[in-house]
């Protein structure tokens, strides 16, 4: 069978040869419909690329290492990953590129194509999960053409595909991608057609930019938005946005320019081209039987339809449904441009100054009413950082990602993570904090004296150093177990941050890991000479978000915990006055009445010990080993230190393994003491993966029910080469 | 609800229930040796019977040490065996059953493998009881359980 089809011999296939958007189009053509040159490359080249290089058991493994459902979003996020990076790294076959690479060039010289996924099955008229799979715009050349087709051929594993493969049937050993090649065309205007509204069967929708489609389905351009009569095509309503920016062609790919200044005073389409459109997207209705979602654009000579597939209900609208949001992460280049700046001018600098405005009204000195007053108060500001930190530095994180893609297109290096390399040494406010209290035990290390008094409880006067440099911690980064914990755990004062100190006295001081330098910049070089000359702004700009991206994710929540600690503080104070005989009735009940003091207050000063009960009966089971993920490479043998609550981290050894549900930054002042970490959340890019690659520590994450399987003192050996946590259960002989 | 322990043993019963062989380890003068035996365990799980001619190496090995291991997996030879197979490993001791105690396991035994009782009937037919210390359970690659079957 031939791998590559031109738009004449797609009719004679059926479609789950061909995938859906390739039928359509041929079908598009036939009835004289004017779509652009377009060539297929059907299902069973991929097949043969999957057989003759034995992907297919490398992606069996890579999506059964651990059960879907056990996943978290960016652990799936992270097997698609691995999976592209298998697809980038793994060269087409000799029989298979020769043929392609010959019909490419000879039917693609000379002008830059649109690569387009059409899998068979992916606009069923049931549900749509358009986006699921990837489009590349403006590519050129036989090789970087055939690049992109495998990486159409990989996004039949895109995190979306992964996330809805239910939905879709995914199958490795069923499912199958074909790729349309299609002449770009460069116009000035494009945009899309709903046959019918989805939230009016009355209506058709056109929608339009300048420029090319991109911007629009991206979500990064508002269009012109016309309403019009389904039957008639009269135009019922124009929404208008500002215009200010089009997609346009780069030397390869796509960037969002600014609007040439005569455009941006007039809609893109004049009424005579609404309804042309709108006359297409009946003609096209009429054809298939049901109306149609096309993409179009209009060329000097008239209108071009891209794709078109049936309106459907989409698949990702379940409000129950989390996937829809998990999406909505991905953000393009621009978008996360401009989150960073706010993140870093506006909303940072405003959460250090609440943390220390809350911070000069000392809750002590308040009257009952004040306090109140206050725990309302910090509660409010509190309730709405969270709502922040959702919608603004969860969305940002996803710099880290963009940047992998990125890297991993122009390096294809081996390892798929090596990109994190490039994210290292970006001053973490949780590194600062450690190195601080390093400092400290430093200064206990040296000073026998200081040691001894510390140790017995006493700390030495205002105006010895060390009290100097600790009030200073604490002014900066607050009582540390009083951050992302509760209320109850929150009065420990100097008491917790001096009994770590004492802990890390006891080894030698230990910092986060220095690379060399030059090794960095080897990576950085290579990294900038896959792009050309008028690239390197961008390739810059990607590493510079992302190394801000990975910053401020580790960031965010010390300045969150901040916040969290001043509410904690004011919180406790009323907890105390609530047990206080001299408060009157009345301002009991006004205490009470708050939902934060509404119960009795949990006063013990060591949490209770939720850690599972050790099997006793004779007759027992214990786990021998887990696989997680490896997150950062090293191996190393300890006692389990089980983390269930924040009050938990003040028994921690030095030496002893990490184990908790997930790292919060505000508790990773422990890491310097740990031999290794271990999570149960699983994904790359976790608080624990990050600060236990910045100390060198093995680290395993996604290690499924861990703290439920181990107990504290179990002795552990953590891979993190292999991703495997062992527990010595001793011989299984008697 | 079941604990971890009984929903483990249930899939230990269903391995057992799917699979007929198992790979036998015995040892004698420090020297290893691998066999491969039709095997049935009780319905306990607490014992795992197989029948071997008594002139046999596996025989004279185990007669030498019965500390045994024996391996029973149910992967396919496929790719997907990595993730899919299940493979337990018991650890015990081997006896040859004998009067009340052959005659109340052969049942069982030939209960799974009604086509080995004139094997069974023969008199240089040994069966071999393996008192089960532990299993270890391997699931999904390098998911590893133990579960303690003695006291």
């Amino acid at each position: 069978m031939k791998p590559f089809l031109r738009l004449e011999e797609i009719k004679e296939k059926p479609p789950d040869l061909v995938g859906g958007k390739a039928f359509s189009l041929s079908r598009l053509h036939q009835n004289d419909i004017r779509v652009p040159k377009t060539f297929c490359i059907p299902c069973h080249v991929y097949d043969a690329y999957l057989a003759e290089t034995r992907i297919r058991q490398r992606l069996l493994f890579e999506m059964n290492r651990k059960a879907f459902d056990k996943m978290r979003w960016e652990e799936i996020w992270d097997v698609s990953l691995r999976i592209r990076n298998l697809f980038l790294t793994t060269p087409l076959p000799q029989g298979i590129r020769e043929p392609l690479a010959q019909e490419i060039t000879t039917h693609c010289n000379g002008f830059p194509v649109a690569i387009r996924s059409s899998a068979p099955g992916e606009d069923d008229a049931k549900t749509s999960f358009a986006g699921v799979h990837e489009s590349y715009l403006n590519i050129r050349g036989t090789d970087t053409i055939l690049k992109h087709v495998k990486l159409v051929w990989a996004s039949l594993y895109s995190d979306a595909a992964l996330l809805y493969r239910k939905e879709l049937g995914l199958d490795i050993h069923m499912s199958s991608m074909a790729v349309i090649i299609q002449e770009l065309i460069a116009s000035e205007r494009s945009g899309v057609f709903f046959g019918v509204d989805p939230s009016d069967s009355n209506q058709s929708v056109v929608e339009s930019v300048y420029g090319l489609n991109q911007g629009l389905v991206d979500g990064d351009i508002d269009p012109d938005r016309w309403m019009l009569d389904r039957l008639s095509g009269r135009i019922i309503s124009h929404s208008e946005p500002e215009r200010n920016r089009m997609a346009t062609p780069d030397s390869q790919g796509v960037s969002i320019q600014s609007l040439p200044e005569s455009f941006s005073l007039k809609p893109p389409l004049n009424e005579k081209q609404i309804r042309q459109v709108w006359e297409t997207g009946k003609k096209a209705e009429a054809l298939f039987e049901r109306p149609q979602d096309m993409e179009w654009t209009f060329t000097r000579t008239g209108l071009v339809v891209l794709q078109s597939r049936p309106v459907t209900s989409s698949g990702f609208k379940d409000r129950d449904d989390k996937r829809a949001w998990y999406l909505s992460l991905h953000r393009s280049y621009e978008n996360l441009n401009a989150l960073h700046l706010k993140i870093e001018n506006v909303l940072i600098p405003k959460m250090i100054f609440q943390a220390e405005e809350m911070g000069q009204s000392p809750c002590k000195e308040m009257t009952t009413r004040q306090l109140v007053q206050t725990i309302k108060t910090r509660q409010e500001i509190y309730d709405d950082w969270v709502r922040i930190y959702w919608a603004d530095f969860i969305p940002f994180a996803h710099g880290i990602r963009l940047f992998g893609q990125i890297y991993n297109d122009t390096v294809k290096p081996e390892d798929p993570y090596e990109f994190m390399q490039l994210l290292e040494r970006t001053n973490l406010k949780s590194i600062e904090r450690n190195r601080i209290l390093e400092k400290l035990a430093d200064m206990a290390r040296q000073d026998p004296g200081l040691k001894k008094s510390l140790k017995s409880g006493q700390e030495p006067g205002p105006n010895h150093d060390f009290m100097a440099l600790l009030e200073d911690f604490v002014r900066k980064f607050g009582d540390l177990v009083c951050q992302t914990g509760n209320a109850s755990e929150c009065h420990h004062g100097n008491t917790a941050v001096i009994r770590l100190v004492l802990e890390l006295a006891q080894r030698p001081p230990r910092l986060p890991l220095q690379k060399p330098a030059t090794a960095m910049d080897a990576l950085r070089e290579n990294y900038l000479a896959g792009f050309p000359p008028k690239k390197q702004t961008f390739a810059k700009g990607v590493l510079h978000l992302a190394r801000a991206s990975y910053r401020l994710r580790d960031d965010d929540n010390i300045h969150l915990g901040r916040i969290e600690a001043r509410l904690f503080e004011a919180v406790r104070e009323g907890q105390d006055r609530l047990t206080d005989p001299a408060q009157s009735p009345r301002d009991l009940a006004l205490l009470t009445s708050l939902p934060a003091l509404s119960q009795t207050p949990e006063g013990d000063l060591v949490p209770e010990k939720k850690e599972p009960p050790g099997d006793v009966s004779p007759l027992w089971i214990k786990t021998r080993q887990i696989l997680g993920h490896p997150a950062g490479p090293g191996i190393a043998k300890g006692p389990a230190r089980i983390i269930l609550t924040q009050g938990d981290l003040l028994y921690f050894k030095h030496g002893e393994i990490l184990v908790c549900q997930g790292v919060d930054p505000n508790m990773t002042f422990v890491v310097p003491l740990a031999a290794a970490v271990v999570e149960e959340r699983g994904g790359m890019l976790i608080h624990g993966a990050i600060i236990a690659r910045e100390y060198g520590l093995p680290c395993v994450t996604g290690a499924s029910q861990i703290t439920q399987r181990i107990r504290t003192g179990d002795l552990l050996t953590v891979d993190g080469y292999l991703g495997i946590v062992t527990c010595d259960t001793g011989s299984p002989d008697p | 609800m079941e604990t971890q322990r009984e929903k483990a043993l249930i899939q230990v019963r269903a391995l057992f229930d799917t699979e007929s062989l198992s790979v036998l380890s015995t040892q004698k003068s420090g020297q290893p040796y691998a066999s491969l035996v039709a095997f049935a365990g009780t319905p306990d799980l607490g014992q795992i019977i197989f029948l071997t001619p008594s002139t046999t190496r596996k025989y004279d090995n185990l007669t030498a040490c019965p500390r045994v291991a024996m391996l029973i997996n149910n992967s396919r030879n496929t790719a997907g065996d990595i993730y899919d197979a299940i493979s337990v490993t018991a650890t015990g001791t081997a006896v040859t059953a004998q009067g009340h105690e052959k005659e109340s396991l052969l049942p069982i035994y030939l209960k799974r493998h009604p086509h080995l009782k004139e094997f069974a009937a023969s008199p240089t037919t040994a069966l071999v009881c393996v008192a089960v210390d532990t299993y270890i359970m391997v699931s999904r690659f390098q998911n590893v359980i133990e579960i303690r079957m003695r006291p």
